[in-house]
């Protein structure tokens, strides 16, 4: 069908090829509106997240000079030993100091209203610094002091004195007491470094994430040193060495339906298994590991066989007629060139790891655990759990910190997976 | 993989002792399917023989039988015998690994390792431990990439890739690394598919010198190049061996009806 005409006519749009092109630019104004879309959805979350959660990396402190009075303290005359000083009372020290600040306040209910704006582990400092130093005693020292969570409320101005008295933790005296010391200078806006390093506590002043952190590093250790080598080694033996069969066949399909058990079943196995059968602690990062292994395993044996059947045949050719031997071709040839591929794989399922709750919940590593974890072995809890256990707690200011929490495990899986993208293009290279 | 080893009784067909490798009764099937009947095949030192024939007749499964790389494909089944220098190399004593040292390989698309142009060469001999001492490697890598012509072009940057080279020098580079390790017998298969015809009357060139020191198979799909570089010339059709004889004889007064179809370029 060739009709004649001058050149220019048939190179201009009729109104068919105007229908397509305009159908064209429909159907991309959908995906960019769809991809638009997503990234605000995606801005929101993570703005949300950041605006609820930075502000738990600063807090607020109380900055007095206390003088460390033996009387006070309840310690004798004369050489004390560290049991003493354990057990000295350093919140008698704290509360007279503030009675000083304050010498107006005198019925017992206004005194008690007046020490509630110091956090009740707010002793502990002091403890720390005279265990450090004993000479200390009987001397002046400033300390800076971890106010209640309510004050903290109210000074990052969670609290508002325009809500009504009844309706808010803090009475009007109060929020006067707090104004005043913040006039005078005696509060100090800091870096809540006890957040990222101090375990947890049931007072969300002093609670940090270290515990958390720890629990949650020793966990994915065994679970690297044991889903790692053990993926690479099935995947290897599958890809380059167990010829084609129905056993093969039939590891394939069930390595596959394994990848996508839902974790929890995976707890349920390690709880059965691991806690109830081998008798291994409850709570520790062994057993947290083991299980989320055994979860990633099937990731990482997925990622290793693609990384490996991606290595073209004729590098394999090559090798052999040089007179390697079958090993000598895997671990000389291919899993060089597969290993950036078998990494991305690995760090993705470690990714997915971190962030793992509910088999956590099965083996126990959800209890209430103050002290960081020595080992694999002490009981601990991870970041994820971390965040549901303070998303659980009454405490108002918790909330801050779960969001917190939640902004340090995201900073984790951002570095994890851009790691992994690093990895996926070098070994995108030609070869 | 499985080897017949009974052959040894039919051996009156031919005397072996002139033939580098010498192939009696040889089939190979893949799977169910039959893909050589029965071939007998010598291969001599200091010669080249081509192996022409149309496409999916047998020639690249013959030459891997030779080196057995077979072995590595599943479901493939040999059958007959293969003697080099008098020995079985279906023999269960035999080892592949230095049964392929004495058998070198070129492939019909160059296949470079992913590293550098040194280690390409270098990988045969340090695997097999043929030098002691990094000069004496440095000097056999040397050699290797002059005898393959390839060295002038690549004396300034052996530590670049194998496989930022061109197609021809790599292919030239596939070659270097097959002598490299001192084989007896080297098996092409067409060496020169993917070159240009400067590359390829390069690699003929080499052949040619090469073939003073070793046995030479070459895979052609090019009646001119068979002719140009061997002395001796296999025709296979449907995974038979239906000629086999003098280059000069089976060009110019082939014996079977089908070699003189192929050869003037009747089928195939
Ligand atoms: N790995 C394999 N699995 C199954 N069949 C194969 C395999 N390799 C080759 N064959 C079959 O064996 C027969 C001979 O193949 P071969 O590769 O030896 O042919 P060829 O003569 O080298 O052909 P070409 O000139 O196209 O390279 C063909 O019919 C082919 O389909
Ligand atoms: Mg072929």
């Amino acid at each position: 069908m060739s009709s004649p005409g001058p050149a220019a006519a048939r190179l201009s749009e009729d109104a068919r090829t105007r229908r397509r092109h305009a159908a064209d630019r429909r159907f991309r104004l959908y995906g960019l509106s769809a991809v638009v879309l997503a990234l605000l959805a995606l801005v929101a979350l993570l703005g949300s997240i950041a605006f609820n959660g930075l502000s738990a990396f600063r807090h607020h402190q109380l900055e007095l000079e206390v003088t460390l009075d033996r009387e006070t303290l309840g310690l004798p005359d004369g050489p004390v030993d560290v049991s003493d000083l354990r057990g000295a009372n350093y919140m008698g020290v704290i509360r007279e100091r503030l009675r000083a600040l304050h010498p107006e306040v005198s019925s017992r209910k206004e005194k008690r209203a007046l020490y509630g704006l110091v956090s009740s582990v707010a002793g502990f400092e002091l403890q720390q610094l005279v265990l450090a130093d004993p000479a200390l005693l009987g001397r002046s020292v400033r300390v800076a002091l971890p106010l209640s969570d309510e004050s903290g409320r109210y000074l990052k101005g969670d609290i508002s004195r325009e809500t009504e008295e009844s309706r808010r933790k803090l009475n009007d005296r109060q929020l006067d007491w707090i104004d005043a010391w913040r006039d005078q200078g005696f509060v100090q806006s800091a870096w809540n470094t006890r957040f990222l390093t101090g375990g947890d506590s049931r007072e969300p002043e002093v609670a940090g994430l270290g515990g958390a952190l720890l629990g949650s590093l020793w966990t994915l250790l065994v679970t690297l040193a044991l889903s790692f080598p053990l993926g690479v080694a099935a995947a290897v033996h599958l890809e380059e060495f167990a010829p084609r069969s129905r056993v093969t066949d039939f590891l394939e399909v069930n390595i596959n339906n394994l990848a996508a058990v839902p974790s929890i079943v995976y707890g349920l196995l390690g709880l059965a298994v691991f806690l109830n059968f081998m008798g291994l602690p409850r709570s520790a990062p062994v057993v947290g590991g083991l299980v989320l292994a055994l979860m990633t395993l099937p990731t990482i044996i997925i990622a290793a066989r693609a990384a490996l059947r991606a290595v073209p045949p004729s590098i394999r050719e090559a090798a052999l007629a040089v007179g390697a031997s079958p090993l000598q071709v895997v671990v000389h040839h291919v899993l060089p060139l597969a290993l950036p591929g078998i990494l991305t794989g690995t760090i993705i399922g470690m990714a997915r790891a971190l962030g793992e709750t509910a088999p956590l919940l099965m083996i126990g590593m959800v209890a209430f655990i103050a002290d960081p974890p020595s080992g694999p072995l002490s009981p601990a809890t991870a970041l994820p759990v971390q965040i549901y256990l303070w998303a659980e707690s009454p405490e108002r200011a918790f909330q801050e910190l779960t969001f917190g929490a939640i902004l340090v495990l995201v900073a984790f899986l951002l570095v994890m997976n851009a790691v992994a993208i690093i990895l996926r293009n070098r070994s995108e290279k030609s070869w | 993989m499985q080897a017949d080893l009974g052959i040894d009784e039919d051996e009156e067909k031919e005397p072996v002792a002139l033939a580098k490798v010498s192939a009696r009764s040889l089939s190979v099937y893949y799977g169910d399917k039959q893909a050589l009947f029965d071939v007998d095949l010598d291969i001599h030192a200091n010669q080249v023989t081509s192996l022409i024939g149309p496409s999916g007749c047998g020639k690249s499964t013959f030459l891997r039988c030779v080196n057995r790389m077979n072995d590595v494909i599943e479901g493939c089944r040999v059958e007959g015998s293969i003697r080099m220098d008098g020995h079985e190399i279906h023999a269960p004593e035999v080892d592949v690994v230095s049964l392929r040292r004495r058998v070198g390989m070129v492939f019909q698309n160059p296949n470079p390792f992913p590293k550098s142009i040194f280690e390409n060469v270098a990988y045969g001999p340090r695997i097999h431990g043929l030098s002691r001492t990094r000069s004496d490697l440095e000097e056999l890598v040397v050699s290797s990439l002059e005898r393959a012509g390839l060295f002038d072009e690549v004396k300034d940057r052996l530590g670049e890739p194998g496989t930022s080279l061109s197609g021809g020098q790599q292919q030239r580079l596939c070659i270097a690394r097959a002598i490299a390790v001192g084989p007896e017998v080297i098996l092409m298969d067409e060496p020169c598919s993917a070159l240009d015809p400067i590359a390829t009357a390069r690699i003929e060139e080499l052949i040619d010198e090469l073939r003073a020191t070793y046995a030479i198979v070459v895979v052609t799909h090019s009646m001119q190049q068979a002719a140009r570089i061997s002395q001796r010339t296999g025709f296979f059709h449907l995974g038979v061996l239906v000629e086999e004889g003098e280059t000069s004889k089976i060009f110019t007064n082939p014996e079977d009806a089908r070699t003189q179809d192929y050869i003037t370029g009747r089928f195939g």
